[in-house]
């Protein structure tokens, strides 16, 4: 059986950057961070006090009363990424075959902030469970492509992909993967995440996984620095309408890339840690090329998982040396989180939606806030420092790892007949 | 109107975000409210936490408009 191809056709984004997709893509272009100090919770206690938050979206108008109460945040987000994306399709959701469109979406967490406040109302109560009946509905991971396919009436597979950083990557491959053999046209895909929530704050800290430059929090996302002390937890949504290309050819669709390959692998190694010798991240470039029927030397960009953590972004650095030898000093090696911070299960879709608009547009974002060079990374990188880069790029990589070992890739490549 | 029944009725409006006009004695929260289940399981939690009484599942059952919500927590009081 013949493999359908895949292209994409819509883009939908809410981020600390930019609260859509033009928004977004003129933030990455000219590096503004999306750092600043929390405003959801005091934060008087705990070590880091700043994050990348959604800003200046009303969401009390986007969404009628009764609704947004039984919404959590990250289904909220959800809804208004695919609601952009699937417009940005130009989609006939009056002539459509609906049972032919999925959502396969990616979550991280799912609603911690519902959790969160409802395990706190009972901890706080008399020990009688008093817990809301939205309670679980709203915290579930698999809700928000839920609610996505009731807001459409899509009637195709459904369901959320948990691998932590990777969720949305993986949800894109699966995506994929079901177009590919034919059971689905359309699929909406991407992901969702709202963590920044005092559980969220307070968990991370006590991973050590998070920077701590209170004093700074506009410059603390600095994937390849030297000082770089942690990733900055964002927040937001990506959406992709990913459609068989025949069906997009056929309604005149616009086309931004062809989705030609996923990787997936497992480090099988630590609970956090990334493996030092970086095999398992080695594994998935090569898989992913591997399925996307591709070469080292056809990839001009890679967005990079690049947290700012000090182990990963070494550890990335090297496989991406090891997989890509000498034609990884010609790639445009660049970090979105650092100015976006880290979407957790959102981050593979909103990254992926750099890729794209890096090839639409002929530009590399940067990767912003870097000062200090680390003697540990090849000095012989292009990691487009500070600066967006023009570049014809025809074929953009987009790696996510996740807590788990969890590594997941995705290649997109300009379309062409 | 009773102070029981206007702390009712304001409950229903937030809850169900529905307007006040609409919330009329012989309303039926699903039919002419538009209330789910699970809306009709929050507006019972809330009359309980509002006046501090516990309404069974079986009795529960039978509160299925404004005025009846509003006749249970007299009595209740």
């Amino acid at each position: 059986m013949e493999l359908k191809r895949v292209v994409v056709t819509g883009l939908g984004a809410l981020t600390p950057i930019g609260n859509n997709i033009e928004e977004y893509w003129n933030a990455l272009v000219n590096g503004k961070s999306g750092g600043a100090p929390i405003t959801y919770f005091d934060t008087e206690n705990f070590k880091t006090k700043f994050a990348c938050e959604i800003k200046n979206f009303d969401f009390k108008s986007y969404f009628d009363r009764k609704e947004i109460r039984k919404l959590d945040k990250f289904s909220q987000y959800a809804i208004v990424a695919s609601d952009e994306a699937i417009k940005d399709s130009a989609l006939d959701l009056e002539r459509i075959d609906k049972q032919r469109v999925g959502v396969i979406w990616g979550a991280g967490i799912g609603g911690l902030e519902t959790f969160q406040e409802e395990v706190k109302n009972f901890a706080n109560g008399n020990g009688t469970p008093r817990f809301n009946p939205f309670f679980i509905p709203k915290m579930i991971a698999d809700i928000a492509p839920g609610h996505i396919s009731m807001r459409n009436g899509f009637m195709g597979p459904n369901y959320t992909t948990v691998s932590a950083c990777a969720s949305s990557a993986n949800a894109l491959i699966d995506a994929l993967n079901y177009i590919r053999l034919g059971y689905s046209d359309v699929i909406i895909s991407g992901g969702s995440e709202a963590a920044i929530t005092q559980a969220g704050m307070g968990g991370f800290n006590a991973m050590h996984a998070l920077s701590t430059r209170n004093d700074e929090p506009a410059t603390a996302s600095r994937p390849f620095d030297a000082t770089r002390d942690g990733f900055v937890l964002g927040e937001g949504a990506g959406a992709l309408v990913l459609e068989e290309y025949e069906h997009a050819k056929a309604r005149g669709a616009k086309i931004y890339a062809e989705l030609v390959g996923g990787g997936m692998s497992s480090d099988a190694y630590h609970i956090t840690a990334p493996h030092p010798e970086g095999i398992g991240v080695i594994a998935v470039m090569k898989n992913c090329l591997q399925n996307a029927g591709l070469q080292p030397q056809d990839v001009d960009a890679i967005n990079t998982h690049g947290t700012s953590t000090p182990l990963g972004d070494v550890a990335e650095l090297k496989a991406i040396g090891e997989v890509f030898g000498e034609h990884a000093k010609s790639i445009n090696i660049n970090s979105t989180k650092s100015m976006t911070g880290h979407l957790l299960g959102a981050a593979g879709a909103i990254e992926a939606i750099a890729s794209i608009l890096s090839m639409e547009n002929g530009v590399v974002p940067p990767t912003i806030n870097h000062e200090v060079v680390d003697e540990n990374i090849d000095a012989s990188l292009n990691l487009t420092l500070n600066k967006a880069q023009e570049r014809e790029v025809n074929v953009a990589m987009s790696n996510t790892f996740g807590f788990g070992g969890h590594n997941a890739c995705l290649l997109f490549k300009k379309l062409k007949e | 109107m009773s102070d029981i029944a206007s702390r009712v009725k304001a409950i229903i409006v937030d809850k169900l975000g529905v307007d006040e006009n609409e919330v009329v004695n012989d309303a039926s929260f699903t039919n002419d409210l538009g209330a789910d289940s699970l809306d009709t399981v929050e507006l019972i939690m809330e009359f309980e936490k509002e006046f501090d009484i516990q309404i069974p599942d079986d009795q529960a059952e039978n509160i299925a408009t404004v005025g009846q919500a509003i006749s249970y927590i007299e009595d209740a009081k």
